[in-house]
């Protein structure tokens, strides 16, 4: 059977077993596939897990649970109550903890053994090389383009694979990237989508088994590549679908002409993802959202055209009686949620909906959203739609519910 | 023929998952796609009506890109054709993200 393998034939010898562990694998050791060879080899493998998330989280407690020796985790986040809808491997009593501090804590309270490396810190294009050089294989859980393209790049440049996971409301999808005979993330995503044209968190949101399920599949092909056995999903995307509970497949070809791991690469080296994924760096200073988004007048305070209202100028002007016509643009389920009372046209209906919005078209719209990206979107529609006076709401019924009103949920 | 159309994209085929359409090659049934959903025009073919580059479009379970005819290829009734959407999700939509993803 052709089976891609992970671990370089080193001819170091493969760690024994102690009695312990002979007893913890037992049945791993019976099975003809793994063996005490193929344990062996998992207890030298080394695995990065990217991100600590809902993908990372059953996939690191898998590989921890089946005897993985190294696992590696890199993530920068601190662990929110939000999380424990899908990320297992932290909890309750972990809120507020780093979430590689917290994610070692489960590992280890699974499996004494299992070495945890911590690196607490974002992946970059500075530091992915260094980061990824150690590890056998390396497992993207991530949430965000830039970091996809980052990790496929390093991973075809290294010659490591990349067991790949990526969800979306009740889809997902899985496949393994970046070996040498099979096609990487950019033969079947050359470019990334435009910020804008992604689905935003009008439709986002997740269910939160989903990524228990792909997380779970990412940790099935990286054990298979440790031990070399079956047929990984190289060359082959899978899709699930969790409502019709359907798994298919697709083929994926080797693109000739990738810039990474085509014939002629021309991606040689790690570039700037966020430039290539048209996303401005992080702002250390400013509404970081609203920066993502195009060229910010920081002393007008205008982005693309739109004023930027911020909550706290906003709540003045209504308390001085001053009290400008507001549109939220979220989703209906949104504004069941928490409302600050405005109308509602979802962003997506705003085209064809114009004639419901009650004011001139000089007169003042101050737009929301959750947290100012869609209302931004919505703003520059209506300005483009003839409105003359439109302005965007700076961090959205979020930044409302943060520093006016705290008894406002937040989501 | 059937196309089956992505969770992110449902949005503008009114949360329909697969959308009928009767055609005899996969362009064809990609221009009677938008017909039927007009919005979702913008998000699959570009200015000048090229498929655009971060979305793929697989008839059964091939890549229309590696098809000898490309867009060209002829369809029957039972074929169908899947849009394959770029997504990133993975470990949150956590607002303490650095580079949210549009929102």
């Amino acid at each position: 059977m052709a089976s891609a393998t992970a671990l370089p034939e080193t001819g170091t010898e493969l760690p024994k077993l102690t009695n312990e562990e002979i007893a913890r694998y037992s049945r791993h050791l019976i099975l003809p596939e793994v063996g005490i060879e193929g344990q062996q080899k998992l207890k030298a493998a080394k695995v990065l897990c990217v991100g600590t998330g809902g993908l990372g989280a059953p996939l690191a407690l898998y590989l921890a649970a089946a005897g993985v020796g190294t696992l590696g985790l890199v993530d920068f986040d601190v662990v929110d109550e939000s999380n424990l809808q899908r990320q297992i491997i932290h909890s309750q009593s972990t809120v507020g903890m780093l979430k590689v501090d917290s994610a070692e804590i489960m590992i280890n309270g699974l499996n004494k053994n299992t070495k945890v490396v911590k690196h607490n810190t974002m992946l970059t294009s500075a530091n992915a090389m260094e980061i990824f050089k150690d590890y056998d294989v390396i497992a993207d859980g991530t949430d965000n383009f830039q970091t996809r393209y980052l990790v496929n790049d390093a991973c075809v440049l290294l010659g490591k694979p990349n067991a790949y996971g990526s969800i979306f409301r009740f889809e997902g999808q899985a496949s393994v990237f970046g070996l040498p005979e099979g096609p990487c993330y950019r033969c079947l995503y050359p470019e990334p989508p435009p910020p804008g044209l992604v689905p935003s968190c009008a439709e986002g949101g997740v269910l939160g088994i989903l990524p228990g399920l792909v997380g779970v599949i990412q940790a099935t092909e990286t054990i298979k590549l440790i031990l070399g056995i079956g047929e990984p999903l190289v060359g082959r995307l899978l899709l699930v679908d969790a409502l019709g509970m359907s798994f298919r497949t697709l083929k994926l070809r080797k693109n000739p002409e990738c810039p990474v791991c085509g014939t002629h690469p021309t991606v040689t080296e790690l570039i700037d993802y966020d430039q290539f994924c048209g996303i401005a760096p992080p702002a250390s200073v400013g509404p970081l959202e609203v920066s993502s988004h195009g060229s910010v007048d920081s002393a007008a305070n205008i982005v693309d055209g739109i004023p930027q209202v911020s909550v706290e100028q906003l709540k003045q002007r209504q308390d001085a009686g001053d009290r400008p016509f507001i549109l939220d643009v979220r989703e209906a389920h949104e504004y069941a949620i928490v409302n600050l009372g405005a109308p509602l046209i979802p962003v997506g209906q705003l085209s064809s909906r114009l004639n419901e919005i009650p004011v001139k078209k000089d007169d003042e719209i101050v737009v929301h959203c959750k947290s100012g990206g869609r209302s931004q979107k919505a703003a520059q529609e209506l300005k483009s739609a003839g409105f003359t006076n439109v302005k965007n709401l700076a961090g959205g019924i979020t930044a409302w519910a943060e520093r006016i009103d705290p008894s406002l949920p937040k989501y | 023929m059937k196309v089956n159309i992505p969770t992110p994209l449902r949005a503008y085929t009114k949360g329909k998952e697969t959308v009928e359409v009767s055609a005899s090659s996969v362009q064809g049934a990609l221009d009677a796609l938008v017909l039927t959903a007009p919005e979702l025009k913008k998000h699959l073919f570009t200015e000048d009506d090229k498929l655009r580059s971060f979305v793929n479009v697989y008839l059964n379970d091939e890549d229309i890109r590696y098809l000898p005819q490309r867009e060209d290829t002829a369809t029957t009734e039972v074929d169908e054709l899947t849009i394959i959407p770029s997504i990133a999700g993975g470990s949150a939509y956590s607002s303490k993200s650095p580079v949210p993803l549009s929102c």
